[in-house]
C-alpha cells in the first residue's frame, strides 16, 4: 500500500484511541465508561499489530480489554446497590474553579516534559543500544522470540518480582475478605457454548505456551486465555470459575513464583549466579518456568475476577452473602478458611 | 524518526494527560480507577513508539517486555484497587 494511505490509516486509529478515551471519561454512565474502555482496549490491540508488537496485542486483547473488561463489570454489579447519593457527594462539580485549573496545568506540564522525552529518545537514539544486545545474545537465551527471550532470561528478574507484585495483589484481594457471591446456574445454551469453548480455550493456552518459544505468545498469553475459561466458568455458574481449594488452591497461586525461585536456586548450586541459566539447558528451564508460571498466572486472574477465595457449594455461599450477620454464618466462614 | 513513531507517540502522550487530569478530578472510585489506565495505555503506547523501527525492522524488545509486564502489572493493581473500593462500601453500609 502507499505510505500516505499508511498514514491516514495511523491518524484515523491514534484519533480514535484518544476520543474512545476521552468518550469514556467523560461518559456521565458508568456502564457506559465501561463499555467504551473495552473498545479503546481492543482498538489499540490493532495498534499494537500496527507497531509490529504481537505478543502486546495478545496481553491487551485478552488481559487489557477482555479480563479488565469483565472485573469492571463485575465492580459496576457492586456499584448498582450503593446509594446514588455517595456518587453525588463526591461529583466534580463540589471543587473550586482554581482547582481544576491547577490540575489542568499540571498534566499539561508533565505531557510538555513527556514529549520533550519522546523527541529526545527519537532524535537522538543511541547506536548501542539494548536492542542489539539482546539480538546478538538470543541464540543462547535457549528461545527464538526476543520478547521471551528479554522476560524469562535477559531480564528475568523483572519478570520474578513482578509475578510477586501480582502474588501480592491478589493476597491484598483475599485479605479484604469473602468473594463476590456467584452467579445463577445459567441455561442450556450458554452451558453448550461454554463446553465448546472451555476446552478450546485451555488447548489455545497450551498451543500460545509452547509457541511463546518461537514465536508471539507466552505465560502471560497462555495465562490469560485459561484464566478466560475461568471466567467463562463462574458465568455459567461455577461460583469458584474452575479454582480448586485448600492447599492446591494456594499451591496454584505461588506456582510462578515458585518455579522461578527454584530454578533461580538450582541453578545456584551448580556454581552460577541467581537466574543465570547454563546455555544448553536454557531452552528447557524457560520452558518449565513459564509452565508453571501459566496456572500461577491464570489461578491468580480469576481470584481477582471472583474477588476472594473461591468457594465451592453455591447454597451455602448465597446464604454468607444474604446474611452475614447471623452466628451461623460466622461458623461457616471460620470453617472456610 | 517515522511518520508512524510520531502519531502514536503523541496520542500516547495525549491519553497520559487525559487520564491523570481525570484521575484527580473524577468522582466515583470506578472512575478513577478507569483514568489510571488510560493514563497508563498512554505511556505504553509512547514505549512502544519509541521502540519501533519501521515496517521493515526488527523493534526492540526490551520495551515490548516491559509493557508487557505493565499490562499484567496494571490489571493487578486494578483488581486490588476494585476490591478494597467493594470494602469501603460495605464498611460505611455497615454504619
Amino acid at each position: 500500500m502507499e505510505p500516505i494511505v499508511w498514514m491516514l490509516i495511523d491518524m484515523l486509529l491514534a484519533v480514535a484511541l484518544v476520543a474512545l478515551g476521552w468518550a469514556s471519561l467523560a461518559s456521565k454512565d458508568s456502564r457506559r465508561a465501561v463499555v467504551l474502555f473495552i473498545g479503546f482496549g481492543l482498538l489499540l490491540a490493532l495498534v499494537w499489530v500496527r507497531l509490529r508488537a504481537p505478543d502486546i496485542a495478545l496481553a491487551e486483547a485478552a488481559i487489557g480489554a477482555g479480563l479488565t473488561g469483565a472485573l469492571l463489570f463485575s465492580a459496576l454489579g457492586d456499584e448498582a446497590g450503593a446509594s446514588p447519593a455517595g456518587e453525588q457527594a463526591t461529583a466534580p462539580t463540589s471543587a473550586p474553579l482554581w482547582h481544576g485549573v491547577l490540575l489542568t496545568v499540571l498534566s499539561m506540564g508533565l505531557a510538555i516534559v513527556l514529549g520533550i522525552a519522546f523527541v529526545y529518545a527519537l532524535g537522538h537514539a543511541d547506536p548501542a543500544r539494548l536492542a542489539d544486545e539482546v539480538y546478538v545474545n538470543l541464540a543462547d537465551s535457549g528461545v527464538s522470540n526476543p520478547v521471551t527471550g528479554v522476560l524469562l532470561n535477559f531480564r528475568a528478574y523483572d519478570t520474578l518480582l513482578e509475578l510477586a507484585v501480582m502474588l501480592a495483589a491478589v493476597l491484598g484481594v483475599l485479605a479484604l475478605g469473602p468473594a463476590r457471591p456467584g452467579y445463577p446456574a445459567s441455561g442450556p445454551v450458554f452451558l453448550a457454548l461454554t463446553r465448546w469453548l472451555v476446552p478450546l480455550l485451555i488447548v489455545t493456552g497450551g498451543y500460545l505456551l509452547w509457541a511463546g518459544a518461537h514465536a508471539p505468545g507466552g505465560a502471560f498469553q497462555a495465562g490469560a486465555l485459561l484464566a478466560a475459561a475461568g471466567v467463562l466458568l463462574r458465568l455459567a455458574g461455577d461460583p469458584a470459575g474452575g479454582l480448586p481449594r485448600g492447599v492446591a488452591f494456594r499451591g496454584l497461586l505461588v506456582a510462578g513464583v515458585a518455579a522461578f525461585l527454584v530454578v533461580g536456586l538450582a541453578v545456584m548450586l551448580a556454581g552460577r549466579p541467581f537466574l543465570d541459566y547454563p546455555v544448553n539447558w536454557a531452552g528447557s528451564l524457560i520452558l518449565a518456568i513459564e509452565t508453571a508460571a501459566t496456572f500461577g498466572i491464570a489461578a491468580t486472574l480469576v481470584t481477582a475476577f471472583v474477588c476472594g477465595r473461591p468457594e465451592q457449594r453455591p447454597e451455602k455461599h448465597r446464604l454468607a452473602a444474604n446474611a452475614r450477620v447471623q452466628p451461623r454464618v460466622e461458623a461457616n466462614g471460620g470453617e472456610r478458611s | 524518526m517515522f511518520t508512524e513513531q510520531v502519531i502514536y507517540g503523541l496520542a500516547g502522550i495525549g491519553l497520559f494527560s487525559l487520564g491523570l487530569r481525570m484521575v484527580f478530578s473524577a468522582g466515583a472510585l470506578l472512575r478513577r480507577v478507569l483514568a489510571i489506565n488510560f493514563a497508563g495505555a498512554g505511556l505504553f503506547l509512547l514505549l512502544i513508539a519509541v521502540a519501533y523501527q519501521g515496517t521493515g525492522a526488527v523493534p526492540d524488545p526490551v520495551p515490548h517486555a516491559l509493557v508487557l509486564t505493565g499490562i499484567v502489572v496494571a490489571f493487578s493493581a486494578t483488581a486490588l484497587a476494585l476490591a478494597l473500593g467493594r470494602r469501603l462500601r460495605e464498611l460505611s453500609d455497615d454504619r
